[in-house]
């Protein structure tokens, strides 16, 4: 499976993660996003006309939604990944997917024209990214209620990957998850997840690495 | 006026080949500037009220001044030495003190921390004796003999090494980095931060690399350092207070903070003050 990539692009970060998780071996590709805007090329354009990355390609497969690939990869080796323990697991799911496109558009948004200078009408960008972020912690709450510590389910599935990078960088974007309790309980249960990886800007879990000092070398 | 002495520096406003007729808005400590390639090909760059500007194109960027700078900008030899190649890693903007990134740049105990398994691991953690010196002829900042344990110290390096550094300051917001070359042992690559000053709490990096590396893809260089100055962002946005201080009783440093002290040692000596706090608040 071959990934065209670029490290900045949470989207991307979407597709490593998930593979890493699986432990499914990705063939990258890195795109020079930036500066070079190899993805606006005429090679990249030929492959997805609608000039974004990630591309997961496997044989004639070509995917270009990010959804896609999550579902693509957990239906191949893990399909617990993707939810559909009942109607409403399922249902769940899809919901949160369809939601996580809408933190590309904001909370994305603003992380590329603070960060990476890219036009936008800032304001309006991180007003759209809070009201999502008050959306997800309420969500989080209502799960909660029901007992359960990930969006669709009581263990993680494809819509917590698909929602989680986003909201980790909203930073980034000058959005300060701070008002958010139970979103920086539910970041710290995925970057928990067995092989979980990073990406700049989000941080392994410090306290989970293994200790440089066990007890009894002090 | 609030640049003091840094009015009449250079800074890097802009990559050479990325330049365009139509111009990009842009500022310069405070003043909105625009720069542009006009119809001959040559880099030009104007304030708001349509002053023209000093103008250099040096190390694949374009340079400007506010002022009159007095002194050329900063020489680095290796910028022309045969073999190298060059790579422009792309502008990325950071809600920090220009100063605040260019000491960033300059310390090197957060590695283990901040770039873990790449340029530092727990728990070889220790920073050992190194030499640091504000050069009186060239009126640079230098720290040499530099020496840190990197899993990762290049793209292409395999396995983990003892990589030597040497940091140069030849600028109030340039720093230029030697540092042990894997492919090549005796030569040093060249690894640079320059840093545009949008305001005093803003600003836009611009690294730059001349390295010897023949096998490693462009883009892949220009990820690998992309992701290591990422890591380094959001710390940045953090820091408290945003500006750098330069009263010696707002921060205890330790010896491993060694060229960050002779940097603002050196800033106040020549009232480089754009970005800094003078007096505890």
């Amino acid at each position: 499976m071959k990934l065209y990539d670029y490290v900045l692009s949470p989207s991307c970060y979407k597709v490593r993660l998930m593979a890493a998780i699986l432990g499914i071996k990705l063939d990258i590709r890195p795109v020079d996003f930036h500066p070079g805007a190899e993805h606006r090329g005429p090679e990249l354009l030929a492959l997805n006309p609608a000039g974004s990355i990630p591309i997961l390609e496997d044989g004639d497969l070509v995917l270009t939604e990010s959804s896609a690939m999550l579902a693509y990869l957990a239906a191949n080796s893990a399909p617990e990944w993707l939810g559909q323990d009942s109607p409403q697991e399922t249902a769940r799911v899809q919901q949160w997917l369809s939601f996580s496109h809408r933190l590309t558009a904001n909370l994305g948004g603003a992380r590329l024209h603070e960060m990476l200078l890219r036009p936008g009408d800032i304001k309006t960008l991180q007003a759209q990214g809070v009201a999502a972020l008050r959306e997800l912690e309420a969500g989080l709450f209502e799960q909660g209620e029901r007992g359960m510590q990930f969006l669709a389910a009581s263990r993680a599935t494809i819509a917590d990957i698909a929602c989680f990078p986003y909201v980790a960088l909203a930073p980034d974007g000058g959005i300060s998850l701070d008002p958010y309790p139970l979103i920086r309980l539910w970041m710290r249960a995925i970057r928990s997840l067995p092989g979980f990886i990073e990406m700049p800007g989000i941080h392994r879990l410090h306290e989970l690495k293994p200790d440089p000092h066990p007890a009894g070398e002090a | 006026m609030k640049g003091g002495a840094m009015m009449d520096e250079w800074y890097p406003v802009g990559l050479f080949s990325q330049l365009s007729e139509k111009g990009s808005k842009t500022w310069l400590m405070g003043e909105a500037i625009e720069v542009a390639r006009d119809r001959h090909g040559n880099a030009q760059v104007i304030t708001a009220e349509g002053r023209a500007l000093p103008i250099r194109v040096r190390y694949g960027h374009v340079w400007s001044s506010l002022g009159n700078p007095e002194k050329e900008l900063f020489a680095i030899p290796e910028a022309d030495q045969p073999g190298r190649r060059f790579v422009d890693v792309g502008v990325v903007r950071v809600r920090c003190s220009p100063l605040r990134a260019v000491e960033n740049f300059l310390d090197i105990a957060h590695f283990p921390f901040v770039h873990t398994d790449i340029l530092g691991a727990e728990p070889h953690t220790e920073v050992e004796n190194y030499k640091v010196e504000i050069r009186e002829g060239v009126d640079e900042v230098w720290a040499t003999q530099v020496k840190f344990y990197q899993p990762q110290a290049a793209k292409s390096a395999t396995g983990g090494i003892t990589t030597e550094y040497m940091y140069r300051v030849p600028a109030p917001t340039c720093s230029v980095l030697y540092k042990t070359c894997p492919p090549r042992p005796s030569e040093w690559d060249v690894i640079t931060l320059f840093v545009q000053p949008l305001a005093e709490d803003l600003c836009d990096v611009w690294p730059w690399m001349a390295l010897f590396d023949d096998e490693t893809p462009m883009t892949d260089l220009i990820h690998f350092q992309q992701t290591i100055f990422l890591q380094d962002r959001s710390i940045l946005e953090n820091q408290i207070p945003a500006l750098l201080p330069l009263d010696p009783g707002m921060e205890i440093p330790t010896r491993a903070d060694l060229t960050s002290i002779a940097y603002r040692r050196w800033l106040k000596r020549h009232n480089y003050t754009y970005g800094a706090q003078l007096v505890a608040q």
